[in-house]
């Protein structure tokens, strides 16, 4: 049976197609993975009966000729995302039980083409944290630890759980969603691939919010022809979201193994930061050599801006959520709390409820947008967003995709870098300009660190063109041949 | 001064300085940014969508129609349309607000600097210029009398679209505000862009006060100085002109109050108590609030192409003050007789109708007196008149031909709101056709001169009681005859001029 | 611009989140850091540069103006922590 679990999504859908075996096996196998994987605590909820229903829908379908492009597939869905009559908390308190009578667009899409929901994943508090810590239920376990090592590791964040749980092969896929660096980074933690498409291309609708004109949903898989099927059925234009983009969802599997040959491959010069770990510059080396090999044409850009990125995000992140954050406030669902007057009801409701970080990035949002510091702050980190944005046009005059490390370490303990909140900020010093500028950005599994820890390599490409992304990122991933698992010790 | 600015205070005179700010609710099916139906008298919480009821995960979808209403009393309100304009959020606190902020615009709103011409009730008029018009979400209603110790809370109203209306301070007395709220009203019921129901809170007023002394305002406006100007205080959606003019009464006295026994005005948010006829300070001034304006990240900048706006502008219904001067050169009425057809479109309408080829001034009478009335005594509107307009134009047509002397008329429409149908034939029916007929009328003066020599004589002397005589022949042929012929044939048969 | 606690004080009470007066220092402490490091954001020369509030190149779609959506109150008032004949039930609002 463990067999199934390891299929890639790909190798399942070709295997219920060619009756090699059916959904409802396909789905009990990962249900058992899921039950046996408790340590790591990557599901939040588990949803076993509901997902052999839909299993077995999906064997009608199949049956009748009628399946959809993801019929069977088992995949695990990021707490973020609403799921009709299916608890969702963003792993927080103050949700409580709230059960939505309504599903997200995206999750509906997933559903819709046949996907299975084995239950929802872990993730940090509002999807606020890079190593999955702030989640009130706990942290997540890297499926990887350090060669001949005992220490659980992170599996990074926000999406750890979804990260986790594709890479200890509990589900052939997940949703994960992407603010700052939140699919990418974890995908790099875990050897996985995530991507973050261009901003628009997935519906926002029925996720819960956190900065709204950086949050971006996307999946995390085990290769990157399975990152592309999914986001072709998770993408697509929703007039129940005005930031949607009304475009064609390209067939985005098309583009995997596409030949990258002439295809002009940037690398800026300022991502080479400070402090840089020697392995991390080495395997970006290595991914430029890679592309070189190729066919592709190495070029050295400069985003002057690139520093400025991770501030100006701390500041238009926190003010977006400080208002999107607002509405849990007891009243109409989720935790009320005691209190001897309305304004204490909401006080109380709200300090209970939160967690740690979530109430500083509330407090340090509200106060950046509060009157006179609104210019300072908000709307000087906006100029710099544009500025950043506008680092990227000209790059995109003499390259058509860029080369980056996704993460400037590898994971890294449970607890290493939970002392101060900049050090945790860090960790998006990579991922975060994307968010800023709404460009499509992948992260590939490239290597192991002396270690044993998987490393990612990021490509970034042009608004829509996630095709010459996955075609870049594939051509990486053939390169690496990176075949490694993390061993299972739960 | 005799303008009736002026307040008389223990220290000296004062005068007060109104602005408003008018929220007026957009006339649409369906919300600003969700499609729940907008409307009065659903069970709670039964016109809200999840998105107005802000679950997680909820966004907004700017309503198209809207938009256009928005633009469209731009229009009306000769003001500059914002060709790019932007939603904001103000956030805050309260149970009747969901999302915890309301979805507003700031700096940039869709309409700019507009113009109201105000008529006051002495005919004089008075302009009040308009600051700017945008466009917002309303509030749900909290309902604090259905329990002693909790609110209940109904969101029906949350999300519906609003358009505030703000002015600048013209306004400097109580009439002129409501005259201003009266007017705004009409320029929005003809455009068809609210439906004025104050009842329903569908128009209210936030009315600014502060009050000054002579002189003061005039540098104001010299200078665009606010500080030649008092504190200001804003009273809250009141919904009536009567309310809006006694809580501004009351709240300028208070003011004067305080500054005369040396105190201050403390800037701070009333509501107006129409029991007391009092305002009372709504907000502890800890609380005061922080906004936090920014722009909503969930919408982009609206945009609009400038040939629909010419469309919406090219569709646009005659206005009242348009309607006011065509009424008087296309009529020849008078701007009083204008005014009042124009103050009721149902009634100008009518008039129009019956006026088609009339004497326009006798139509008018006819219509804004004797026809009024009647429909006012029945609670009737205009539009649902027993009397066509056709009937009323035959009425005066045959008051025109002299068929039917004024006063037999009266008689007639009598008859035509009984219900007896078209003039000519009660006139038939009745036998009300006026006697025309000098050698009827000559027979019936001779007689009662034969008859009344003592009288005839008296008129010789005095010819003010030829009255008499008049009134003795009306009553002898049943007061058909023609009056002026009755007069000419009596003056000529007693040989007086 | 350092935060101090009576300011992390009066942004608590503006975000309604209940900060004990113990851990206001600390969270101004917290804070400054943070704020401190967003500074160099000064350095950058951003005269005559349009803010950037959002990443869609694209006009705001409008919708029409139809009744799609409401008439659902059990939805609306299902994960409620109180509610009565479809009303939210919430702490007495003093005006």
């Amino acid at each position: 049976m463990t067999a199934l679990t390891s299929l890639t999504l790909k190798g399942a859908l070709e295997g219920l197609k060619n009756k090699a075996f059916s959904a409802v096996e396909l789905t009990t196998a990962h249900v058992a993975a899921v039950e046996a994987a408790r340590p790591l605590n990557a599901f939040v909820l588990e949803t076993p009966e509901k997902a052999l229903e839909m299993a077995a829908a999906s064997d009608a379908k199949i049956a009748a000729g009628n399946a959809g492009p993801l019929e069977g597939a088992p995949l695990g869905i990021k707490d973020l995302f609403c799921t009709q009559g299916v608890r969702a908390t963003a792993c927080s308190k103050i949700l409580g039980d709230f059960k939505p009578p309504y599903e997200s667009t995206v999750s509906a899409n997933l559903f819709g083409d046949g996907a299975v929901m084995l239950g929802k994943l872990n993730m940090d508090e509002f999807a606020m944290g890079s190593s999955n810590e702030t989640s009130a239920f706990g942290p997540v376990a890297n499926p990887w630890k350090i060669k001949g090592g005992n220490q659980t590791l992170t599996p990074g964040g926000s999406s750890g759980g979804s990260a986790a749980a594709v890479a200890a092969d509990l589900c052939l896929g997940a949703t994960a969603t992407d603010t700052g660096g939140s699919i990418r980074q974890p995908a790099a933690f875990t050897g996985t691939v995530g991507i973050k498409p261009t901003y628009g291309r997935c519906s926002r609708w029925g996720v819960v919010a956190f900065a709204s004109s950086l949050d971006q949903a996307g999946p995390i898989a085990k290769t990157v022809e399975d990152a592309a099927i999914l986001l072709t059925s998770m993408a697509g234009h929703d007039p129940k979201d005005s930031t949607s983009l009304d475009v064609e969802t390209p067939d985005f599997a098309s583009f995997v193994g596409k030949s990258v040959k002439g295809l002009r491959v940037g690398v800026p010069k300022e991502y080479r930061v400070d402090n840089m770990p020697a392995e991390i510059d080495a395997l970006w080396e290595q991914g430029v050599a890679w592309l070189r090999e190729a066919g592709c044409e190495i070029v050295e850009v400069s985003l002057p801006h690139t520093k400025y990125a991770l501030p100006a995000y701390y500041i238009v992140a926190p003010a977006e959520a400080s208002s999107n954050l607002a509405r849990y406030d007891g009243m109409r669902y989720g935790l009320r709390a005691e209190g001897r007057n309305l304004t204490e009801i909401y006080e109380n409701t709200r300090a209970q409820g939160f967690g740690a970080e979530v109430k500083r990035r509330i407090l340090i949002g509200t106060y950046v947008l509060s009157a006179g510091y609104y210019d300072a702050y908000y709307l000087k980190a906006l100029k710099v967003r544009r500025r950043i944005a506008e680092d990227f046009d000209r790059a995109w005059e003499q390259c058509d995709v860029l080369l980056t490390p996704t993460a400037p370490s590898a994971a890294f303990a449970l607890g290493e870098r939970t002392a101060d909140p900049i050090a945790m900020y860090l960790n998006d010093v990579f991922t975060v300009t994307t968010n800023l500028a709404g460009l499509p950005s992948i992260s590939v599994p490239a290597g192991l660190d002396a270690q044993g820890l998987p490393l990612g390599l990021q490509l970034i490409g042009r608004a829509l063109d996630e095709g010459t992304v996955f075609a870049a990122a594939s051509a990486i991933e053939k390169a690496a041949g990176f075949k490694a698992r993390a061993e299972r010790w739960w | 001064m005799s303008d009736g600015k002026t307040i008389k205070g223990r220290t000296g005179d004062w005068e007060m300085v109104l602005g408003l700010e008018v929220h007026a609710q957009v006339a649409s099916n369906s919300k600003l940014f969700s499609g729940a139906a907008v409307g009065f008298g659903a069970g709670p919480n039964e016109q809200v969508s999840l998105v107005d009821a802000a679950m997680p995960g909820m966004l907004p979808v700017l309503n198209r129609y809207c938009v256009e209403q928005a633009v469209r009393t731009g229009l009306g309100l000769k003001a500059k349309i914002n060709l790019k304009s932007r939603f904001d959020r103000k956030n805050y606190f309260y149970p009747d607000l969901p999302q915890g902020y309301q979805i507003s615009q700031f700096d940039q709103p869709i309409v700019g600097e507009g113009v109201v011409l105000v008529e006051r009730a002495d005919g004089s008029s008075f302009t009040v210029r308009i600051e700017r018009l945008h466009l917002e979400q309303d509030a749900g209603k909290s309902i604090h009398d259905l329990d002693p110790n909790a609110t209940y809370v109904d969101l029906n109203r949350s999300g519906t679209a609003l358009m505030e209306i703000v002015s600048r301070p013209d306004m400097r007395t109580a009439e002129e505000a409501a005259a201003y709220v009266k007017k705004l009203r009409a320029i929005l019921v003809t455009l068809g862009t609210c439906d004025g129901d104050m009842e329903k809170g569908n128009l209210r007023a936030d009315v600014n006060v502060s009050v000054c002394r002579p002189g003061d305002y005039e540098r104001f406006r010299e200078t665009d100085d606010f500080s030649h100007l008092g504190t200001r205080c804003e009273i809250k959606n009141v919904n009536s002109y009567r309310f809006i003019q006694q809580a501004i009464e009351y709240e300028a006295r208070r003011q004067i109050e305080i500054l005369e026994d040396g105190g201050r005005i403390d800037q701070e948010t009333r509501l107006f108590d129409p029991t007391k006829g009092e305002t009372r300070s709504m907000r502890s001034k800890e609380d005061a609030h922080d906004y936090r304006y920014f722009p909503d990240p969930d919408l982009l900048p609206l945009v609009l192409d400038p040939a629909w706006v010419k469309e919406i502008e090219a569709g646009l219904p005659e206005l009242p003050d348009a309607k006011k001067a065509r009424l008087q050169s296309q009529y020849g009425l008078s701007a009083y007789d204008a005014g009042v057809l124009t103050a009721d479109a149902a009634l100008s309408a009518y008039f129009e109708a019956a006026a088609v080829g009339r004497n326009a001034k006798l139509v008018a009478n006819w219509t804004t007196n004797d026809l009024a009335a009647k429909l006012a005594a029945d609670g009737l509107e205009f539009d649902a008149s027993p009397i066509p307009p056709a009937n009323i134009a035959a009425l005066v047509e045959l008051i025109e031909k002299e068929t039917i002397s004024s006063k037999i008329a009266k008689q007639v429409f009598e008859h035509m709101w009984a219900g007896e149908g078209a003039p000519a034939a009660i006139v038939e029916k009745h036998g009300l056709v006026q006697v025309t007929d000098t050698g009827a009328i000559e027979a019936v003066v001779e007689k009662l001169i034969a008859a009344n020599p003592g009288q005839a004589e008296a008129v010789k002397a005095k010819p003010q009681a030829i009255g008499w005589f008049v009134g003795q022949v009306m009553k002898e042929m049943a007061g058909k005859a023609n009056p002026a012929a009755v007069n000419a044939i009596l003056k000529a048969k007693l040989g007086v001029e | 611009m350092a935060v101090d606690a009576a300011t992390v004080r009066k942004v608590a009470r503006l975000a309604r989140i209940a900060v004990p007066e113990e851990q206001l220092e600390p969270m101004a402490g917290e804070i400054n850091g943070i704020l401190q490091w967003i500074e160099q954001l000064g350095e950058v020369d951003t005269d005559g540069v349009e803010p950037m509030t959002s990443a869609v190149a694209q006009a705001l779609p409008l919708r029409e103006d139809l009744v799609t959506d409401g008439a659902c109150v059990d939805k609306v008032v299902l994960n409620a922590p109180k509610t009565a004949d479809g009303f939210f039930i919430v702490p007495k609002v003093v005006e």
